[in-house]
């Protein structure tokens, strides 16, 4: 993926959550401009 | 997609330009991935949401797919991703994300 995009992180409640998906991403250096958990019931 | 998150992502391409954009999704399973891909893509196929007929062009990844996960720290890839990639079968998701990709 390549390096300094906006990152939507959209998660899901019974896979990866989007605050998870947040963290790694930030931690990997990108900016995440917002993170939700989807929830399929 | 719900319609909530469609509009927050119409107010961002707004804002930063979709170019500047990428979506990385955490879906457990592979049904409903193709239509997150699409919304974001080609827009909402429902054609209910904010998003019906705007085709945002932004890249969809799954965060387990190596493109992603690759770039993550090893020490919070295992606290934060190790279990979730034991369990979630990625490559289906991969193929159609991929072709989603691909089309951009």
């Amino acid at each position: 993926m390549q390096k300094g995009k906006k990152i939507i992180a959209i998660g899901e409640r019974d896979g990866v959550p989007g605050p998870v998906i947040a963290e790694c991403l930030e931690g990997a250096g990108y900016e995440v401009v917002f993170q939700a958990t989807e929830c399929f019931v | 997609m719900n319609f909530e998150n469609q509009g927050v992502i119409k107010r961002l391409a707004d804002q930063y330009g979709p170019e500047n954009l990428a979506v990385v999704l955490g879906n457990g399973e592979a049904n409903g991935v193709e239509v997150f891909a699409e919304t974001v893509t080609q827009g909402d196929p429902s054609y209910a949401g904010p998003l019906a007929g705007v085709a945002l062009k932004i890249p969809v990844y799954h965060v387990l797919e190596e493109e992603v996960i690759a770039a993550v720290p090893d020490q919070l890839r295992e606290e934060k991703l190790q279990l979730s990639a034991l369990v979630i079968d990625v490559e289906p998701m991969h193929s159609v994300l991929q072709a989603a990709r691909d089309k951009i």
